[in-house]
């Protein structure tokens, strides 16, 4: 990963991928959960082993989606630099969305 | 002494693996800070450099133990719905809590929060652990990286925090019984 003499010929580009695929999976299980908590025909769907209930579809929905979009832009950006301030950002807000949609007050607003 | 096999397994998540994962936290964000800064020079030897990836790998490990064990084992006995007529709730926590204004915002607040949040824990600290797997000693040179990891980890903290805490304040009030009763020997009065 490292090229010797200078951190500018580092890409950085892996890293930037593992960062916002967190950030879109921490995002997706505020959201399945708020999603499977509004709409009851989600809830249902989001049953996928009956004695854990909704919640073993949006945990596993959630993992799915940030696995598959780590494995799209690692193939991306793999030896790569990109922008990472924009990607960081972008990242941070999606994993403090996320918590937020977590907590039943604010999932109760929407 | 005895302990039920459900006290058991959530003493397994909760004590174990959860606990065990908030204690490593506060380890994991000093030796990123310490390792990794730009003024820290060469201090980062190889060898250290290899007990922060086994670090970071058994945290994630550990994390996604304590949510594998809490979703797929101790969850299904919370959320068990007791049959028609019953009286006594106490095989049944959820409802337990449900049944008195003074504890139903254990359930309503507590689990349905520490449910989904806890889940952000092994999320943020695998891709830590992968970052640190794949840069390693390259991350003092990618300063906005490596401070992105850190607050991913710290945030992870706060997740696993959040989960820890209700955890412990739901299963005071409603404890998870039943199973077979584990009987430990030596246990009597001396």
């Amino acid at each position: 990963m490292k090229q010797p003499g200078s951190s500018s010929q580092i890409a950085n580009g892996a890293g930037a991928a593992a960062v916002l695929a967190a950030g879109i999976g921490s995002f997706l299980v505020g959201f399945f959960a708020v999603l499977a908590d509004k709409a009851p025909a989600i809830k249902n769907l989001m049953i996928f082993a009956k004695p854990t209930g909704p919640l073993s579809g949006v945990t596993t929905c959630a993992i799915v989606v940030w696995l598959l979009s780590w494995a799209v832009l690692h193939a991306r950006w793999q030896g790569r630099s990109v922008a990472l301030n924009r990607v960081a950002v972008s990242a941070l807000i999606l994993l403090v969305l996320g918590i937020l949609l977590t907590f039943p007050p604010v999932g109760d607003l929407l | 002494m005895e302990i039920s096999t459900r006290s058991l397994w959530t003493m397994v998540h909760g004590m174990g693996f959860g606990a065990l994962y908030l204690l490593a936290c506060s380890g994991a964000l000093v030796e990123l800070h310490r390792h990794y800064q730009p003024s820290a020079g060469d201090a980062a030897s190889s060898q250290d450099n290899v007990f922060l990836r086994v670090y970071l790998a058994v945290m994630a490990v550990l994390a996604w133990l304590a949510v594998l064990t809490g979703g797929y084992i101790v969850y299904p006995w919370y959320r068990a719905v007791p049959p028609a007529g019953t009286k006594d709730m106490a095989a049944f926590p959820q409802r337990l809590l449900m049944s008195s204004p003074n504890t139903i915002g254990w359930h309503s607040l507590g689990m349905e929060w520490k449910e989904h949040v806890a889940w952000l824990a092994p999320i943020c600290i695998s891709m830590a652990a992968y970052v640190v797997f794949a840069y390693g000693r390259s991350l003092k040179e990618l300063p906005k990286l490596r401070n992105t990891v850190l607050c991913f980890v710290w945030i992870s903290l706060a997740a696993a925090g959040v989960a820890g805490f209700f955890g412990a304040m739901i299963n005071k009030n409603a404890p998870i019984e039943g199973g077979t009763t584990i009987h430990i020997p030596h246990g009597e009065q001396r």
